[in-house]
């Protein structure tokens, strides 16, 4: 069994990994929406930051 | 500093009237309250993303009562299933990233609720929430008292689950993804390498690609069958049947190709063509998912109504159980579900949603009250005379008018062109296969496929979406938001235009405001801009805001007396603002009636009055001007011809102007112009014009703010753009000049790859060249262009 029908096999397997997932991703919804995740994702830190330090909100996220 | 703005809502806080709290500013008790619960919680990260991003909140006593009502409570719940509750809210306010981030962190202020989740371009917010601590109703109370009062309507009483439509996105998915690795597996073929090592695995490579065509053909392109056996069945032939006759040809050719080892076929052109068909067709739908263009009277009516049984208790009812004869309780700033009877001695009913006229009506006991109103001041009752869906506003809404779906109302341009495309494309391939049937079968058979495939209209049918799809962006980003592209072509084809008055050629936030009387002393100015302050009703804020500033002095008594006026004391002088009737003023003739005014009296003076008139909007007189050049103008108006003076003075001459219009009469009209085979546009903005803008050909919408009202229309234009309407026109016109040159383009090319097809020589590397070459030429000279002629000065 020559090595090429090996390679090219893998290659479409994997190209079909990733269709799959990205079909899986359309489902989820996740595509309905693509502004707020970019925005959300900014939010973590600030958070902690606050929940942590009381006192000194204002020195911190200037950072 | 002389101005200050405040720390919460940013707007310009009045002198002397400034709260202090914590080292900031505010303006008012509740800006300052929200501030608290914010940092009591260790939430002021809120002002850090955005600067005063918050809202005043109001107040809404009893608004949410129905909300304890099972049986509703049920219709506006997402999702509910022991004690796990699911809501969607609509919010109006969500407007930055502050706001996402405290609706996000809503979990902190309220036990009970476990995520909240923001959607920022459709305003919404999920809730997710334990129904046994908290309650919606105190999440509803929550989200009010921090300035993000959700809106709950009629329409939230008919939430399914609704279903979001993804065919396209997989289709694209798909057709990308054979396109891609069709590609890849085609480049040994494109070379043409007479290698020995190459050859023995061409049939390998040669069923790849075929396995990865199937996809494409079978299920990316499915919508172009379907589409084209409707336009056969209906004997309209439309753009689809010649791509659906190239799709399939070319799939059965390269097939027989493949087999009989004649040659590489032409999946890869297949492949591309039907992927980048389908990228034309997904830039085509741009949607604005905060705007609705299909509202009807249900996103403005309440889920609910307070109703008074025979016991004189009070209970929350569903609108749609409320009989005739029943009584109501409608509070202050709640909408009139139904026609009925006032019963309380007075009401002033601002009825803008319905006429977009801003000063309210005032009615007395015993009057008839229409749905669609809105009470302002006190509490009133009223009997019903009619159910919701037989009053006399929402009978409109079973006019056949809404009752269809119209999917498409004529004739695109792409169709209009195919209509002689098919036949020809037809008539080259037969006299094609005519002539080499004589000379070699086999060419024959080849030549005749190839016209089909070369001929295949992709650069054809990718001009109208790119085209439209990119002027449906750059009108857009000016404000005008279009419901779909088609409405482009629909514009272009506009020679009537009808106007509405009120609302939408005069403008519902400022008045012109003129005052007949005696002059008043500075300080008696001072006296009744301060009294003014004190009242909400729509004609003081006018008033007030009209008047210029002045320092503030002590109001000692203020009494406002529904639907008469204001008595008030202050540096013991009495004042007396409102009707004439309430002031007493001796000077009444019957002209006076027609107009809206105020008058004033002070200390038993009669001075004299304020006169409201309609304020048209700025750039109106041009725009007209410039208009009738090219189209014929009406106006429609369901108010008293009052006006006709100063409009006839504003308009051109042959303006025609109709006054006295009911909402149907409205229809009727557009319906009258249109059988004498006029394509009318109807300029629009309140509720009463909604089945004339449903009838007309295109339907624009005037809107003050597009986020919150708008009926259901083709087309929403932000107020502020109104005098640009000319612009949008011509746009759409130089639009369909830019089709016109790309079609003349893309034929070109198919000349080109008919000349390689009927002489027999139309290899597969050359149709793999010239289908993406043509498609890419027309894509980027129909974005140059649009970009091009929109930026130029169009008047």
């Amino acid at each position: 069994m020559s090595v090429i029908y090996l390679l090219i096999s893998v290659s479409i397997f994997v190209a079909i990994c990733f269709f799959i997932a990205f079909i899986v991703a359309v489902k989820s919804g996740q595509y309905d929406d693509d502004y707020t995740p970019s925005v959300r994702i900014l939010f973590d830190d600030e958070t902690k930051i606050t929940s942590q330090n009381n006192n000194s909100p204002i020195e911190e996220k200037q950072v | 500093m002389s101005e200050q703005s405040c720390f919460h809502c940013g707007l310009t806080i009045p002198k002397n009237e400034e709260i202090n709290f914590d080292e900031k500013k505010f303006c008012c008790t509740g800006c300052k309250t929200v501030y608290e619960i914010f940092s009591l919680n260790d939430l002021t990260c809120y002002y850090d993303f955005e600067k005063s991003p918050g809202a005043t909140p109001q107040d809404i006593q009893g608004k949410y009562d129905f909300l304890d009502n099972e049986a509703i409570l049920a219709k506006v719940l997402e999702f509910q299933e022991a004690n796990t509750s699911i809501v969607s809210l609509n919010i109006p306010h969500i407007h930055c990233s502050s706001c996402i981030w405290i609706l996000e962190n809503l979990n902190r202020l309220q036990p009970g609720i476990s995520t909240s989740q923001v959607n920022f371009p459709e305003k919404k917010v999920r809730i997710t929430f334990n129904s046994e601590t908290v309650s919606l109703k105190s999440i509803v109370y929550l989200l009010s008292s921090i300035g993000y009062e959700p809106y709950i309507s009629l329409e939230n009483y008919e939430t399914g689950k609704n279903k979001v439509d993804r065919s396209l996105t997989y289709k694209v998915g798909v057709a990308f993804f054979c396109f891609g690795n069709i590609m890849l597996l085609s480049f040994p073929e494109y070379f043409e390498i007479k290698e020995f090592w190459l050859d023995s695995y061409k049939p390998f490579f040669r069923i790849l690609i075929f396995l990865l065509a199937l996809p494409s053909f079978l299920y990316s392109a499915s919508g172009y069958y379907v589409s084209a056996y409707h336009s056969i069945r209906t004997r309209m032939l439309n753009i689809d049947i010649p791509i659906a006759l190239g799709i399939i040809v070319m799939f059965i050719r390269s097939t027989y190709d493949m087999l009989m080892d004649h040659g590489p076929g032409f999946f890869d052109s297949l492949a591309s063509l039907v992927f980048f068909m389908l990228l034309g067709k997904m830039f085509q739908t741009k949607t604005y998912s905060f705007l609705s263009f299909e509202r009807d009277f249900k996103s403005y009516f309440p889920i609910a109504v307070t109703r008074i049984n025979a016991d004189f208790s009070e209970e929350s009812v569903p609108i749609y159980d409320v009989l005739k004869g029943n009584r109501l309780l409608i509070r202050n700033q709640e909408l009139i579900p139904v026609d009925g009877i006032l019963m309380s001695e007075k009401a002033e009913i601002d009825y803008s949603f319905v006429t977009g006229e801003a000063v309210p009506i005032t009615k007395k006991s015993g009057d008839k009250i229409f749905a669609g109103g809105k009470q302002i001041g006190k509490v009133i009752e009223m009997e019903v005379l009619h159910s919701v869906s037989q009053s006399y506003l929402t009978q409109l809404w079973s006019n056949e008018i809404f009752q269809k779906k119209v999917e498409q109302k004529h004739k695109t341009i792409t169709d209009a062109l195919s209509r002689y495309f098919t036949p020809i494309l037809l008539l080259i391939a037969f006299a094609g296969f005519g002539y080499w049937i004589f000379i070699d079968a086999n060419i024959a058979f080849n030549v005749f496929t190839a016209v089909l495939i070369v001929a295949c209209p992709c650069a054809l049918a990718l001009t109208a979406p790119f085209t439209f799809g990119n002027i449906l962006r750059i009108m857009g980003k000016q404000k005008m938001y279009l419901k779909n592209a088609l409405v482009i072509e629909q514009l272009a084809k506009v020679d009537t235009i009808v106007f509405d008055k009120t609302g939408t050629i005069t403008t519902n936030k400022k008045s012109n405001i003129l005052y007949e009387g005696i002059d008043f002393s500075d300080e008696n100015l001072q006296l009744i801009k301060n009294v003014l302050r004190g009242s909400n009703h729509p004609l003081s804020r006018m008033l007030y805001d009209f008047l210029p500033e002045y320092e503030r002095i002590k109001i000692d008594d203020f009494q406002e007396i529904t639907g008469k006026g204001i008595l008030a004391f202050a540096e013991e002088k009495e004042v007396k603002i409102g009707s004439s009737s309430f002031v007493e003023s001796e000077v009444l003739d019957s002209s006076e009636i027609e107009r809206t005014s105020l008058h004033i009296k002070i200390d038993n003076i009669y001075y004299g009055k304020f006169i409201f008139q309609n304020q048209y909007r700025e750039g109106l007189e041009k725009l007209f001007e410039t208009l009738s050049r090219e189209y014929n103008i009406k106006v429609l108006s369901g108010d008293n011809d009052g006006e006709r003076e100063n409009l006839e003075a504003i308009l051109p001459k042959n303006t025609e102007l109709v006054f006295n219009q009911k909402p149907e009469q409205k229809l009727e009209f557009i319906k009258k112009l249109q059988e004498t085979g006029k394509n009318v546009m109807m300029v629009g903005d309140g509720l009463n014009d909604a089945g004339a803008l449903a009838q007309s050909n295109v339907g624009v919408s005037v809107s003050e703010n597009v986020n919150v009202f708008s009926p259901a229309c083709d087309a929403i234009l932000d107020a502020g753009e109104f005098s640009r309407l000319n612009y949008f026109l011509k746009l759409s016109h130089k639009s369909i000049l830019i089709i016109k040159m790309s079609f003349g383009l893309s034929l070109l090319y198919n000349i080109v790859g008919l000349t390689f097809a009927v002489t027999g020589n139309l290899l597969p590397l050359v149709a793999a060249i010239i289908m993406p070459l043509s498609t890419i030429t027309i894509v980027s000279f129909v974005t140059f262009m649009s970009n091009y002629l929109s930026c130029k000065n169009l008047d």
